[in-house]
């Protein structure tokens, strides 16, 4: 069996930014992926990143995967790639099947799950057809592959992915027919919203997507009205010629390995549903187990990276490379960038059960 | 709120904002107007801008207050809004005809010279306008920012362009 100090599931923004601190500090890290690419969403992510200079604020979400790449090289932790992590078991060891083949067996002192989310769907009518599509599956498609799956786009949510995955499309000379969204307001930035509005997208509040139309692929979808207790309301339908159904309807922490790992949930809306109960240093219920990222509930990339630091310096500390101190001193430092990120009325309410989370009273009570 | 609802503001919307100049400020020459209405955790156009005319100050998810006097439209800030909010206006331009300036990331980039459709922040097409500026260099990021002249009446209500359809 390999041994290693610090093993971390995931090399997107949070499992990154968590190799590097830990690294950085002495720790001999092994950093696992599936994908035959580091960064995770980061590359599909080539629109400029909001928060201040300490946040990346200005910089496309793929150059600072790069940055980020760059920093895991030069402090010298380990990249697995090509490596599904399968099975983790009693003592924090993990099963690991590289290339689709080799099945290794590693043994970490400490593990970080930084394994992300996963998309959620929307079942309707014709759900089934090609071309319906989740918002991930066509960010990759369109900003890694420079592949259009289709002319004229229904995007279906008004988060920032679904905004955002609308202003990619219009850059990659799709048209986006209509953007639908149930709720009757707009779940994501206003400014990403304008940016589509001002290329001429109609955005429809209210409104969901009721059936899709089309023999083997997408040929229409019909879109109805839905009253304030969200319920279609009769003879609101109307049909548009699309070829694609975007769906963008959240996302959800994807928590396979924490499952399995056996450590305490709760479930919190706000963040996606079910997540590990985490502490303030993100370690879980379990002793020497620590989550980041989406994992940790549904937030932005630029959130994950602190949490992933956050992690990383916890890590190292319980490792015994930190003093108390010393990780404190940092800690304290990572903590007030990622409640910057979490202040207004987007972040307000993950800022509060972060912290409800973290200290509220009894130890995991939420 | 009409921006939560179509996703763009309103005249009266966009009156209230901190961020927008007053129409004294605007009768004379360049200057930004920051469409940005939500407190969202940014401040860029702080740190762009060389004059110390926008102030968000240590709680990034403060709205940008514009100081209109300290303002030179230098349009440093047009690029540096990862939301693409702000936005340089002159209204001096010429007798009949006014200016705005917006960041661009749509290729192929026009050209000086081009006229294209300006379109208003519902898309519609409002005016044909006339290209006078592309500046694209690489600290803007592939963020291109244009400068296109517009009838004067619209230089509040013109927020993008299109290139005209037979060019495409």
């Amino acid at each position: 069996m390999r041994e290693t100090e610090f093993a971390i599931v995931g090399a997107g923004p949070a499992g990154l930014s968590a190799a590097i601190e830990a690294a950085r500090a002495g720790v001999q890290v092994t950093l696992i992926d599936e994908n035959e690419k580091p960064g995770g969403q980061l590359f599909k992510q080539i629109h400029k990143f909001f928060g201040s200079k300490e946040h990346y604020a200005g910089v496309r979400g793929i150059d600072i995967g790069y940055q980020l790449l760059d920093e895991v090289e030069k402090c010298g932790a380990e990249v697995m790639l090509n490596s599904v992590v399968w099975g983790i078991f009693e003592n924090l060891d993990l099963g690991i099947i590289q290339n689709g083949k080799r099945n290794l067996h590693l043994q970490p002192k400490k593990v970080l799950l930084a394994t992300g989310a996963v998309e959620n769907a929307l079942a309707f009518p014709g759900w089934t057809l090609a071309g319906v599509m989740g918002a991930g599956a066509i960010q990759t498609l369109v900003n890694v592959h420079r592949v259009l799956p289709g002319k004229r786009i229904l995007m279906v949510g008004s988060g920032n992915v679904g905004l955002i995955v609308s202003y990619q499309l219009l850059q990659a000379g799709a048209e986006v027919v209509a953007l639908v969204e149930a709720a009757p307001r707009i779940g994501g930035y206003a400014v990403h919203a304008s940016k589509v509005a001002r290329r001429g997208v109609p955005i429809l509040v209210s409104t969901t997507v009721k059936e899709a139309l089309g023999k083997e692929t997408v040929e229409q979808a019909v879109l109805v009205s839905l009253d304030e207790n969200w319920k279609p309301i009769p003879g609101s339908e109307r049909t548009l010629d699309v070829d694609v159904i975007c769906l963008a309807c959240g996302l959800s922490p994807l928590a396979e390995l924490a499952w399995m790992a056996g450590v305490d949930f709760t479930y919190i809306p706000q963040f996606g549903g079910w997540m590990p109960l985490h502490n303030e240093n993100m370690e879980t219920t379990r002793s020497g187990l620590y989550i980041a990222g989406d994992l940790a509930g549904i937030e932005e990339a630029s959130t994950a990276i602190e949490e992933g630091r956050l992690a990383g310096v916890a890590a190292a500390e319980s490792l015994g490379y930190l003093s108390p101190a010393a990780a404190e001193e940092q800690k304290t430092v990572i903590r007030k960038r990622l409640n910057q990120l979490r202040e207004g009325p987007f972040g307000e309410a993950r800022k509060e059960i972060k912290e409800q989370l973290a200290f509220g009273g009894g130890k995991w009570r939420y | 709120m009409a921006l939560l609802k179509n996703g763009y503001l309103s005249q009266d919307e966009l009156q209230k904002l901190p961020g927008v100049p007053t129409p004294e400020r605007l009768a004379k020459g360049p200057v930004v107007v920051i469409e940005c209405a939500q407190e969202i955790p940014c401040n860029p156009c702080e740190t762009a801008c060389a004059k110390g005319a926008i102030h968000i100050g240590e709680n990034i998810i403060e709205l940008p207050v514009l100081e209109e006097e300290k303002c030179s439209g230098c349009a440093l800030c047009v690029a540096a809004c990862p939301g693409q909010a702000i936005f340089v206006v002159d209204a001096t331009y010429s007798e009949t005809e006014g200016t705005v300036t917006l960041p661009y990331e749509y290729l192929p980039l026009p050209q000086k010279g081009d006229l294209v459709d300006g379109l208003n922040r519902a898309g519609e097409a409002v005016c044909t306008a006339r290209v006078l500026r592309v500046v694209n260099p690489e600290k803007y990021d592939h963020t291109a920012v244009i400068t296109i002249a517009v009838p004067k009446a619209l230089i509040m209500e013109v927020r993008s362009l299109r290139r005209k359809q037979s060019e495409v």
